[in-house]
């Protein structure tokens, strides 16, 4: 294997490696400063009110993949395990609570600060409830606050489903944020912020669809985890995360003019001969390795799923600041795993044929029963309805375990094969009816 | 000499056995075929309110799985490896045609692969209504019971569509009764058996409890009735075996053998949590009152009994299973649970601790509903049986 050489930075890259820098300096000096910390998650994530509550974010979920990337992991799961966590459940929860069992320390090496509140909006997984229960047990008496978002069951966001959820913003999560910092919300603060969020979304929109353009100047998936990054944690709501995806978009549209392929790790990519739409989330712990079997094969994501955990903006949702609660509620409601089977499988139709994708790609992760289960029939799905050759892969997001290499590159090779052989083919086809 | 089991026991436990495990659900199709304007309604682990149902003129279904009765052959291909055993053979009975006759599908708010479920259920397109039961998270009233309430209406407008049959308080409050009935008699059990486990198996107990999900309420009530009363008469022998309580097998549901195991290694099951939905809700309903769907929201706000599928901050559930254990004076705690099934098994440390901040002892298996060999589970319960005896 070779090692991956040191990864070329773009201007908003750092833009936004300031910007992490920054939190965390923050995080570290919270308790100093007197700032509140709140634990929550990153889908149906309620930025906006905890920012405008003068709080810092802090999410476990990043923390285990960022604990994936550094390979610290593997050690956290196991000494989960030792604590009595069956090796079969989600290792995000492992992960982080192996992380908290050794100090908690964070990505910058400091440690993260405990929460004051634990905010569990658990948004399209219901393991994220027992998670938050595992940790109120680790941090005693910690304030908890919960916002029950329900599922799209239907394919729809209904009224009920609205108040209900606006009420428990209302009557309990609010209350319980104002309690810990000792202030009121502030609606005016927090109506600026939804607003700058829309900003940032219609920018992330345009970026998301430059992929449109051939060759795509962006990959959709490998470098999308990175570019959803402010809007889907600590900054959406912030004039930063506004700057950020400025910036961004003026790279990727440069990029999209010059006819550039998608920026690697180890530079430019040489030329696009797949274009792939991706569902389910990466793994985390061999992500360069994983990135590379696909820029080596010249294949480029032009759409994913799952950098739309954090909402579905290029589906036409935006925050807005008129009705704030309500606009939170359908946000939480709407991100991607909160939708049922049937509007996944039409949204990946859609970006098939959008995006004009030459194949559909599954990873599947051994961790995530909200991603996986039903993956099987979604693939025959697509198969069906778009007739492009679907693939299908197995990792996991953040356990070493169930990452193999050789077992993925064989079959993302054959698929690649399978996939240049079809090219071949519909070209000779176009060429007879020419 | 010992008393034998009543004549009569053995041939209502025979029948219980054999509904039991009738993945045909011939009983419940032969009562929907009695009356056009009768519905059928399948439901998965763990709780939805069969009242709802009951009072449509309608009969709720469990759904429990297929253990190990039969084989998976397309399931397989609708799971990767890692998922729990449960929804695959669901998925398989729904294409092998064992659910038709069923007019709608209820997926009670459990987990993710549920969740998905009901979604595949949609895009195979089994029954005319599939519903994704969420049930709130919010216990209070004026939010979660008010979001729970719209709930409950959605499925009553759901089968009002199909049959025509309008729920009147009246029935609502009849249904609500034969439950309560039901609930009342089934404890009966438990408590019987909590002082003689010996008339009556932790098989015995699973069978008569299972076929109650495939029968009406009605006759089961009768069998539960008669149930009752035999087990009242003295007969059978007390063994020299521990007391012991089952924990995380509340949706898909141990193979028979695994429970016969248990019992054979020396351990009185003297309470579980198989099929919990039947004893979901703790006591009585209210069922004199001019608007009973209310009740039932109530119910299920405030006598819902633990659960890992329901939001316990503030009422953990370690300590609800120590009580548990001294009510029943069990000796120790067997927590089993299905490989892949993150509710119970994320859940398992806390409750383990609890078990151990108050001095009982436990051990732990996992399987899947058709695992097929127990030696080593059945040589763990006797080693953990044994060393009770020893020490306790
Ligand atoms: S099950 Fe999936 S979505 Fe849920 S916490 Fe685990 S990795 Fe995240
Ligand atoms: S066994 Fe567990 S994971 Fe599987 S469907 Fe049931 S609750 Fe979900």
């Amino acid at each position: 294997m070779s090692n991956p050489k040191e990864a070329i930075k773009e201007k908003s890259m750092v833009i936004q490696k300031d910007m992490l820098a920054n939190l965390f300096t923050e995080l570290s000096n919270a308790k100093a400063n007197g700032k509140k910390v709140v634990y929550t998650f990153v889908p149906g994530n309620l930025t906006e009110l905890i920012l405008a509550m003068d709080m810092l974010p802090v999410y476990p979920e990043i923390n285990a993949l960022q604990s994936g990337m550094r390979k610290k992991s593997g050690s956290y799961i196991k000494d989960a395990e030792k604590l009595g966590f069956s090796e079969d459940v989600c290792t995000y929860v492992k992960c982080d609570i192996g992380m908290m069992l050794n100090g908690n320390i964070g990505p910058t090496g400091e440690k993260l600060p405990d929460p004051d509140l634990l905010l569990l909006s658990y948004t399209g997984c219901f393991t994220f409830l027992k998670w938050f229960e595992n940790l109120e047990r680790l941090y005693p008496g910690v304030e908890i606050a919960m916002l029950h978002t329900p599922y799209q069951e239907d394919g729809v966001i209904t009224d009920d489903q609205i108040r209900y959820m606006v009420k428990q913003l209302q009557e309990d999560v609010i209350p319980k944020m104002e309690k810990v910092t000792g202030k009121k919300l502030d609606y005016s603060r927090l109506e600026k912020m939804l607003g700058n969020a829309a900003k940032a979304e219609d920018l992330w929109v345009k970026v998301l669809e430059t992929a449109k353009h051939r060759p795509s100047p962006i990959d959709s998936y490998f470098a999308g985890v990175y570019y959803m990054g402010p809007l889907n944690t600590a900054f959406r709501g912030t004039e930063e995360a506004v700057q950020y995806y400025e910036e961004l978009l003026k790279e990727v549209t440069d990029r999209m003019d010059q006819n550039l392929c998608p920026v690697t790790p180890e530079g430019d990519m040489k030329e696009e001969k797949f274009r792939l739409v991706v569902e389910g989330p990466p793994n985390w712990t061999n992500f360069r390795e994983f990135w590379k079997i696909f820029y080596d094969m010249g294949a480029v994501i032009v759409a994913s799923t799952y950098t739309k955990v954090g909402g579905l903006y290029d589906q036409g949702f935006r925050h807005e600041s008129g009705k704030p609660l309500e606009s939170l509620a359908k946000y939480c409601m709407g991100c991607y795993t909160n939708l049922n089977l049937p509007q996944r499988v039409d949204l990946i139709e859609h970006y098939i044929k959008e995006y004009k994708a030459d194949g559909f790609l599954i990873n599947s992760i051994k961790s995530c029963n909200s991603f996986s289960a039903g993956q099987l029939l979604m693939m025959r799905e697509i198969e069906q309805r778009c007739s492009v050759p679907v693939g299908f892969i197995e990792s996991d997001l953040v356990d070493l375990r169930y990452f193999s290499y050789a077992n993925i590159k064989n079959r993302l090779e054959s698929y690649f094969q399978m996939l240049g052989q079809r090219k071949v083919i519909l070209a000779q086809e176009e060429e007879v009816v020419a | 000499m010992m008393k034998q089991a009543p004549d009569r026991l053995t041939s209502l436990l025979d029948e219980c056995k054999s509904l039991a495990f009738d993945l045909n659900f011939t009983y419940a199709k032969q009562w929907k075929a009695k009356s056009k304007f009768r519905i059928l309604v399948g439901y998965l682990p763990i709780y939805v309110p069969r009242e709802i149902i009951h009072a449509a003129n309608g009969m709720a279904v469990g759904v429990m799985g297929v253990g190990d009765r039969k084989q998976i052959i397309k399931g397989d291909a609708y799971y990767q490896s890692y998922i729990c055993h449960l929804p695959r053979g669901i998925i398989e009975m729904a294409l092998d045609d064992n659910l038709n006759d069923f007019d709608g599908f209820l997926f009670p708010s459990i987990c993710d692969c549920v969740r998905n479920l009901s979604g595949m259920f949609k895009l195979v397109k089994k029954g005319k209504f599939t519903r994704y039961f969420d049930y709130p998270q919010n216990f209070n009233k004026q939010i979660g019971g008010t979001f729970y309430r719209e709930l409950l209406e959605t499925v009553i407008a759901d089968m009002f569509k199909i049959n025509d049959h309008k729920i009147i308080a009246a029935h609502l409050n009849n249904s609500i009764a034969l439950y309560n009935r039901n609930r009342e008699l089934i404890e009966t059990i438990y408590d019987i058996r909590e002082e003689f486990p010996w008339r009556l198996s932790a098989v015995d107990v699973y069978h008569i409890i299972r076929a109650g999900m495939v029968i009406n309420v009605e006759k089961h009530n009768e069998m539960l009735a008669e149930i009752v009363d035999l087990i009242s008469e003295d007969f059978g022998e007390p063994m020299d075996n521990i007391r012991v309580v089952i924990s995380g097998s509340f949706c898909e549901q141990p193979p028979i053998g695994l429970i016969k195991s248990i019992e054979m290694a020396g351990c009185y099951i003297v309470d579980d949590d198989f099929m919990l939905g039947s004893r979901w809700i703790q006591g009585s309903i209210e069922n004199t009152s001019h608007d009973p769907l209310n009740s039932l929201v109530d119910a299920f706000l405030t006598q819902s009994g633990p659960s890992s599928a329901i939001y316990d901050v503030g009422n953990p559930k370690s300590a609800r299973l120590v009580k548990q254990v001294r009510k029943r004076n069990a000796d120790g705690v067997i927590f089993c649970a299905a490989s892949f099934c993150d509710p119970a098994l994320l859940d398992r440390p806390d409750l383990q601790k609890g078990c151990d901040d108050a001095g009982i002892a436990h051990i732990n298996f996992q399987f899947h509903e058709n695992t097929g060999q127990f030696k080593v589970i059945k040589e763990q319960a006797g080693t953990f049986s044994d060393s009770i005896k020893l020490w306790v």
